[in-house]
């Protein structure tokens, strides 16, 4: 049993006054030395509590166990074995509120830092050309992939590798879903992501780009066409808005749109890549969760002089990773907390100039569980700003949904299904991710795509 | 990527494509439209799609020149693609009997205007078809238009063909003089189809148009192309593009488009400059 060792490898990273000039990653990994370092804290508990706060219960002390023995290959087939994307998890996955907060040394703020083992291992054997998994034999069976973000990925590989024949739809011209239009490059660099996905390709999956379900098909027609199960990952990318006047003035953006023109299609090169985005000097991002940090760090790396998170309630209520928000308070985005944004202010054009903002104090626990915030009267302020992008939340988007006949859907607009299994209302069709549970994590939508993936695999041997 | 079969150059500002998109020829129906890109580095840009040839899987699209995307297609000739044909996006027109149509298409807008008053013609309806350009040589698929039309005019700004003036001034004559129209459909640049909303809006005769706001995703996940009717913001690539004119917030949408007219005119630039370079090494 090894001993207590409470001191955690930090995390290299680009310095925070050069990384805004960059959409390098800022997290740079850990060297061999250092993972293995961490490696060897691991205290291999018998009860192995980390694997059960992984949504895909990645077998944590076994692929560290393999790590500090040196057998990296290994480790890596360990960690495959139920995760096929962890490169993008080691990156984006919030560790320390599922692994690392099992970890028995989580209450001393010490934890394994097993998200940084898992991205270094995942980097190692993408430098060096990835084992692919055994396929099981050919089902002879066709499955339907409706998006390509993680939980799509997910269904689509272990489907893959259960020998059944899969097709993603992508209404997009790039894959990944959020990983590729939400998510910046600086935070997951799309060689990672792209690599990743490249081999779910080499297991057979196969993906069809700008193929819109819903439009250029209906699930029935793809049903009708000779697949024999339809998997639904098609996430939340409806955007919400916040409700107050003048949101509709030029200048204002969804956080979708605004991530969407930088990371899809490369704003941040224009004019190299056509497609535009511009900032000005002074941004509000209102909302504190991973979309809005992600949004503020993009507009810094854009080139605003002043960048401000608007968030209604306190810091201890922000949904963002706090190591989202730290990273962003190094760069230097302002946190204007307890202020709610009451009125967008448009210049003669037609353009944002300013929002109108409220300060709020917190009352009783509302529905969330987290303290209300509640308007102070009179505390009204105006903050100048030429872009305002709003990143309060997304809700699951229609165009499936109301196309499909027999899918159940919840007044929020989440589709309906059997938790355990993912199957919807509707025979053959499944579905998981943020269109089931409405925005949550990669690693829950990944999940899910691997029940789904299991409940299927039953399905179409004739199982259930 | 997406064949380019034939192409046609209607006006010195616009171009004609046919393409092979099979999944979008099977389903497309008047009134909607595509998403298009031209390359790697391209933007995603909306284009109605003006024709349909459902068993040979292809589609036509016209562009007109205003900026560097368009510009760039229209170098394209048959035999090169296009990065990106996705769709059908938006929702088809509505095509009831609603008695006598007025179809106003102005300038590039009337290509656009074709399948929907084609459909309207074939639904049962009396078209009265009114098109209008800046000159002459500027008009597109006016035989195509005037063929299934029941009553046909033409205007020009200069009065190069037709009357002189405004397709909304023949409107409004006919509105003046009481004539029967129970349904204004009108595709056009955003000051001809806000002049028309002026026109019918004293006489009450309701009156759809289809929008061109800027779009990205085309699919309801960026918003950019948000329009406020009625007091409520509408996402025009899912709830449109038409709308009901009168409900339209006009200023808000031409201050929406405005936002990158700069940016746009940069990239045009850049792109002119190339072609104009590429000319002179080949010389």
């Amino acid at each position: 049993m090894p001993k207590a060792n409470f001191s955690r490898h930090g995390m290299p990273s680009q310095d925070a006054a050069e990384r805004i000039k960059n959409f390098g990653e800022v997290a740079l990994g850990y060297s061999e030395e250092m993972a293995v370092e961490e490696a060897n804290r691991c205290l291999q508990c018998k009860n192995k509590p980390c694997v059960d706060g992984c949504p895909v219960n990645v077998r944590i002390p076994e692929f560290i166990k393999a790590m500090r023995e040196g057998d990296f290959p290994e480790a890596a087939r360990i960690m495959k074995s139920t995760n096929m994307l962890p490169a993008i998890c080691g990156r984006v996955c919030p560790q320390e509120t599922q692994c690392e907060e099992k970890c028995v040394y989580f209450k001393r703020g010490a934890s394994v830092a097993i998200g940084r083992l898992e991205r270094w291992i995942a980097d190692w054997e993408l430098d060096r050309g990835v084992e692919l998994p055994q396929l099981s034999e050919l089902s002879g069976k066709k499955v339907a992939v409706v998006g390509s973000g993680p939980s799509s990925l997910t269904a689509a590989g272990e489907l893959a590798r259960m020998g059944h024949q899969v097709t993603i739809f992508e209404a997009l011209h790039r894959p990944g879903g959020v990983l590729t239009y939400g998510i910046p490059p600086f935070r997951l660099p799309r060689t990672v992501s792209g690599a990743e996905i490249a081999n779910l390709q080499k297991l057979g999956v196969d993906i069809v780009y700008n193929f819109v379900v819903g439009k250029t098909a209906t699930v029935d027609e793809m049903l009708a066409d000779g697949y024999d199960a339809v998997f639904l990952g098609t996430g939340a990318g409806l955007p919400q808005f916040v409700g107050v006047p003048g949101e509709n003035l030029a200048g204002v953006y969804s956080a979708n749109e605004f991530l969407t023109r930088v990371n899809l299609m490369k704003a941040y090169a224009f004019p190299e890549y056509d497609t535009p985005v511009k900032v000005g000097d002074r941004v509000a991002v209102v909302g504190a969760g991973n979309v809005a940090m992600d949004s503020a760090r993009c507009a810094l790396r854009l080139g605003a002089k002043e960048v401000s998170i608007v968030y209604r309630r306190s810091r201890t209520e922000m949904p963002a990773r706090a190591e989202e928000a730290e990273h962003a308070e190094e760069e230097g985005v302002r946190f204007l907390l307890l202020t709610a944004p009451t009125k967008m202010i448009g210049n003669d054009k037609g353009a944002v100039c300013a929002m109108e903002c409220q300060q709020m104090q917190l009352g009783e626990p509302d529905a969330s569980g987290r303290r209300r915030p509640l308007p102070m009267p009179g505390s009204e302020f105006t903050l100048e700003a030429d872009t305002v992008v709003v990143a309060i939340g997304t809700s699951p988007n229609p165009l499936v949904p109301r196309s499909t006949p027999g899918l159940e859907v919840s007044r929020h607009g989440t589709v309906v299904v059997d938790p355990a299994t993912g199957a919807t209302t509707k025979k053959g069709v499944w579905a998981g991710g943020d269109l089931v549970t409405g925005a949550a994590t990669v690693i829950s939508a990944m999940g899910a795509g691997r029940r789904a993936a299991a409940s299927i695999d039953k399905y179409l041997k004739g199982e259930e | 990527m997406y064949k380019i079969l034939a192409t046609e150059t209607l006006t010195v500002n616009s171009k004609l494509f046919r393409v092979e998109a099979p999944y979008v020829a099977r389903k497309a129906r008047p009134g909607q439209f595509v998403v298009v890109v031209v390359d790697e580095q391209g933007e995603r840009i909306p284009l109605t799609v003006a024709d349909i040839d459902a068993g040979a899987g292809v589609i036509t699209i016209i562009v007109q020149q205003v900026g560097k995307t368009t510009c760039q297609m229209a170098t394209l000739e048959a035999g090169d693609s296009l990065a990106v044909v996705a769709g059908p996006m938006g929702l088809p027109s509505h095509l009831g009997n609603y008695g006598t149509v007025a179809c106003l298409g102005g300038g590039f807008g009337m290509a656009a205007m074709f399948p929907i008053a084609r459909a309207l013609k074939q639904a049962g309806n009396k078209i009265i078809g009114i098109i209008g350009a800046r000159n002459l040589d500027l008009l597109i698929w006016e035989d195509r238009l005037r063929g299934i039309s029941d009553e046909f005019y033409v205007t020009t700004d200069d009065g190069s063909k037709g009357r002189k003036g405004f397709v909304t001034q023949v409107l409004q004559e006919k509105l003046e003089a009481k004539e029967k129209i129970d349904l204004v459909f009108g595709v056009g640049p955003v000051p001809m189809m806000r002049a028309m909303t002026r026109t019918t809006l004293p006489y009450g005769v309701k009156t759809i148009v289809s929008l061109n706001p800027v779009m990205i995703d085309a699919t309801g996940l960026c918003g950019v192309c948000r329009v406020t009717v009625a007091g409520e913001t509408k996402f025009a690539c899912v709830d449109g593009p038409e709308f009901d004119a009168h409900q339209v917030d006009w200023d808000q949408l031409v201050a929406r488009q405005a936002l990158f007219v700069p940016e746009e005119k940069l990239a045009l630039a850049r792109f002119q400059e190339r072609i104009a370079a590429q000319a002179g090494a080949k010389a």
